[in-house]
């Protein structure tokens, strides 16, 4: 069965702080110098580790290496994907710099996979504005170049940030597609467990008894706040001006709450057994979504007895 | 304690859920149906999963809904392919604080563009941001294995074709690798039960004779030999073909084994279904010694190897 499906892109930019040996060798990148870490058994490793791998001593001997370097192993990429160093067609190579003794992946900026082989001599391409990232390195291009002159170290760079961003589609259940196509007529439903007897609203497998729930359960569009919480603090994204009200509201013949707004009471008259009653948003820009409903206002009923609601506390 | 058994396995086919929870159910029964166990017998249930797969934060909490966890339950997770959560289930009942468990394994594979949500388990420093495909990645040492002799593009198109996978114009998709060398990205969902010697009592069983987990060095896709003993069957979890020539290699399998054909890369169950396909040749009394390996990283930069046997 088909069931409601949409795209989903989710984003971060992932910061992360850097020791020594990779602060200094962000650092040289950004100074458009490669530095390696010389390890006990004497090989210089590009990027250099933080760690030995064998005696396990923090690696402080740090050298730099040339620009240039062979190509030891490569393949083609036609269609770059999202992210990737460059946007056309390219070859992604493990090269080993001059003075290294290992391999350094990275994009070869080469035309077309005629060019490439093993053994090919590869040159840095630097990116134009560097702030310590291996992004500095743009790509590599055939070709050689020798280190510049010798300076100075510059300070280690202590953070970096690489933004990450992945795309899905998401795909509903069974039982989450039947809640949203009801929600777009308008209707509330819910699932009843055929173990336990509760009605689950949005309708789901019976947590407590991991069980398919059975019995499709139409539910009422008020009910109770059982708890709630004053939002006070500004985020991205946010769309009211705080301070507003998010509550846990059980629906009429629902055994369990969802969270919604309660909105048209000022935040400091919403309380626990509050009746309240769904706002929807005009038909007309009804949807298969959980969104139809703008929010939950006061229905005017008298607050609800502690005993209806404790044992969702 | 008298040795730890796995007693049941089960494996959905096909697609598997968002939160895994409804795929899981029915694997969840036909495991523990095949273990003769109920859903209370168990002491410890231990998964695998990853976020990063279909993009839902703390995936592995809604999938204990599958359980039904009332009364409580005991349980815990690994980000990893769920052949670690067998792992730590092993460990668990050796030590005595358990004498069943269940450990199951899910993911929608096809939820995104997993060849490159793949590229985020490499060096957050230096490699994943610069996004390097799985499939690029793995290209680069079927090329250094082909380099060095230890495969050849017609040794791959063979285990294409044990794969059913072999095409004669197979395209390259990222050179030297052809289409079929690459197993297709599938979902999936998988469950084994393990048992006590002592609780074993008379079920078929597959004895976990040797369990191991090896990490690589430092560095980029160095694969060690690691010598398994003799075996009639292997189930190896190699997401390329260039990959399980590699580990035949490294296990030193002889030419009379024989090899489960691994079909399709079902992130996070596919090696614990390995070691459930492994198991079931020993149950079924088709193999008196069985390996099942599973593997993470485009590189095999982990690998976890389960010898199974019989005991008359």
């Amino acid at each position: 069965m088909e069931t409601l499906a949409a795209p989903l892109t989710i984003a971060f930019d992932y910061t992360r702080s850097l020791g020594p040996v990779l602060g200094r060798f962000m650092a040289g990148l950004r100074d458009r110098r490669v530095m390696g870490g010389r390890t006990a058994d004497g090989r210089v490793h590009v990027p250099p580790l933080e760690y030995d791998p064998v005696t396990h001593e923090p690696v402080t001997d740090l050298v730099e290496v040339a620009p240039s370097g062979t190509v030891i192993s490569w393949t083609w990429t036609g269609r770059p994907l999202e992210g990737q160093p460059l946007d056309w067609p390219f070859g992604w190579a493990l090269i080993r710099l001059d003075g290294a003794d290992t391999a350094l992946l990275h994009a070869v900026d080469a035309g077309s996979a005629e060019a490439m082989r093993t053994g090919m001599r590869v040159r840095i391409r630097w990116a134009a504005d560097r702030v310590g990232h291996i992004r500095d390195i743009e790509c590599f291009e055939p070709g050689t170049a020798t280190a510049g002159p010798p300076g100075p170290e510059s300070e280690p760079v202590t953070m970096m940030t690489t933004p990450i961003r992945l795309h899905y589609r998401h795909t509903t259940s069974v039982e989450e597609d039947r809640y949203l196509r009801a929600l777009a007529e308008g209707r509330i439903i819910g699932q009843r467990c055929p173990a336990c007897r509760k009605v689950y609203v949005p309708p789901r497998f019976c947590p407590a008894d991991g069980v398919a729930p059975d019995e499709v359960v139409e539910v009422a569009g008020r009910g109770t706040v059982t708890t709630f919480c004053v939002v006070n603090v500004p985020f991205a994204g946010q769309r009211l001006t705080p301070p507003y009200v998010v509550a846990q509201v059980l629906l009429d013949g629902a055994d369990i709450p969802v969270p919604h707004l309660i909105l048209g009471v000022p935040a400091e008259e919403v309380r626990m057994g509050l009746r309240v009653a769904a706002v929807w948003r005009d038909r007309a820009d009804w949807g298969t979504t959980p969104e139809n409903i703008s929010h939950f206002a006061p229905s005017g009923e008298p607050d609800a007895a502690y005993e209806t609601y404790a044992e969702h506390l | 304690m008298n040795g730890v058994a796995v007693i049941g396995f089960a494996q959905a086919g096909g697609v598997v859920t968002t939160s895994g929870v409804e795929t899981l159910v029915p694997v969840f029964e036909e495991a523990l149906a095949r273990a003769g166990l109920g859903r209370r017998d168990i002491d410890f249930w231990c998964s695998g999963s990853s976020d990063y797969l279909a993009g839902r934060a703390f995936s592995f909490v809604s999938a204990v809904d599958a359980i039904g966890a009332v009364p409580p339950i005991a349980e815990s997770h690994v980000e990893m392919d769920a052949a670690w959560a067998l792992y730590e289930a092993y460990l668990k009942i050796l030590s005595g604080e358990a004498s069943t468990a269940l450990v199951y394994g899910f993911g929608k594979g096809t939820a995104g563009d997993l060849n490159r949500v793949l590229a985020l388990q490499m060096d957050p420093y230096t490699v994943a941001p610069l996004w390097p495909d799985a499939i690029s990645v793995a290209a680069l040492q079927a090329r250094l294995a082909i380099d060095a002799g230890r495969c050849s593009e017609d040794d791959m198109a063979a285990v294409a074709a044990q794969r059913g996978h072999q095409a004669p114009d197979s395209p390259y998709v990222s050179m030297p690798l052809r289409e079929h060398d690459v197993a297709p990205v599938a979902d999936g969902a998988a469950a084994v039960v393990l048992a006590a010697g002592d609780r074993v009592a008379g079920r078929r069983a597959a004895w976990i004779e040797r369990i191991e987990h090896r990490i690589e060095a430092q560095g980029f896709g160095e694969l060690p030999a690691m010598p398994a003993p003799e075996v009639d069957v292997a189930a190896l979890h190699a997401p390329f073909t260039h990959q399980e020539l590699l580990l035949r290699r490294a296990f030193g399998l002889s030419g009379g084994v024989r090899y489960v054909p691994f079909t399709e890369n079902a992130m996070f169950s596919a090696g614990l279904s390995r070691i459930g396909v492994a198991a079931e040749e020993v149950m079924a009394g088709r193999a008196a010694k069985a390996l099942g390996h599973a593997t993470s990283g485009p590189l095999l930069q982990q690998n976890l190897t389960c010898v199974l046997g019989s005991r008359s």
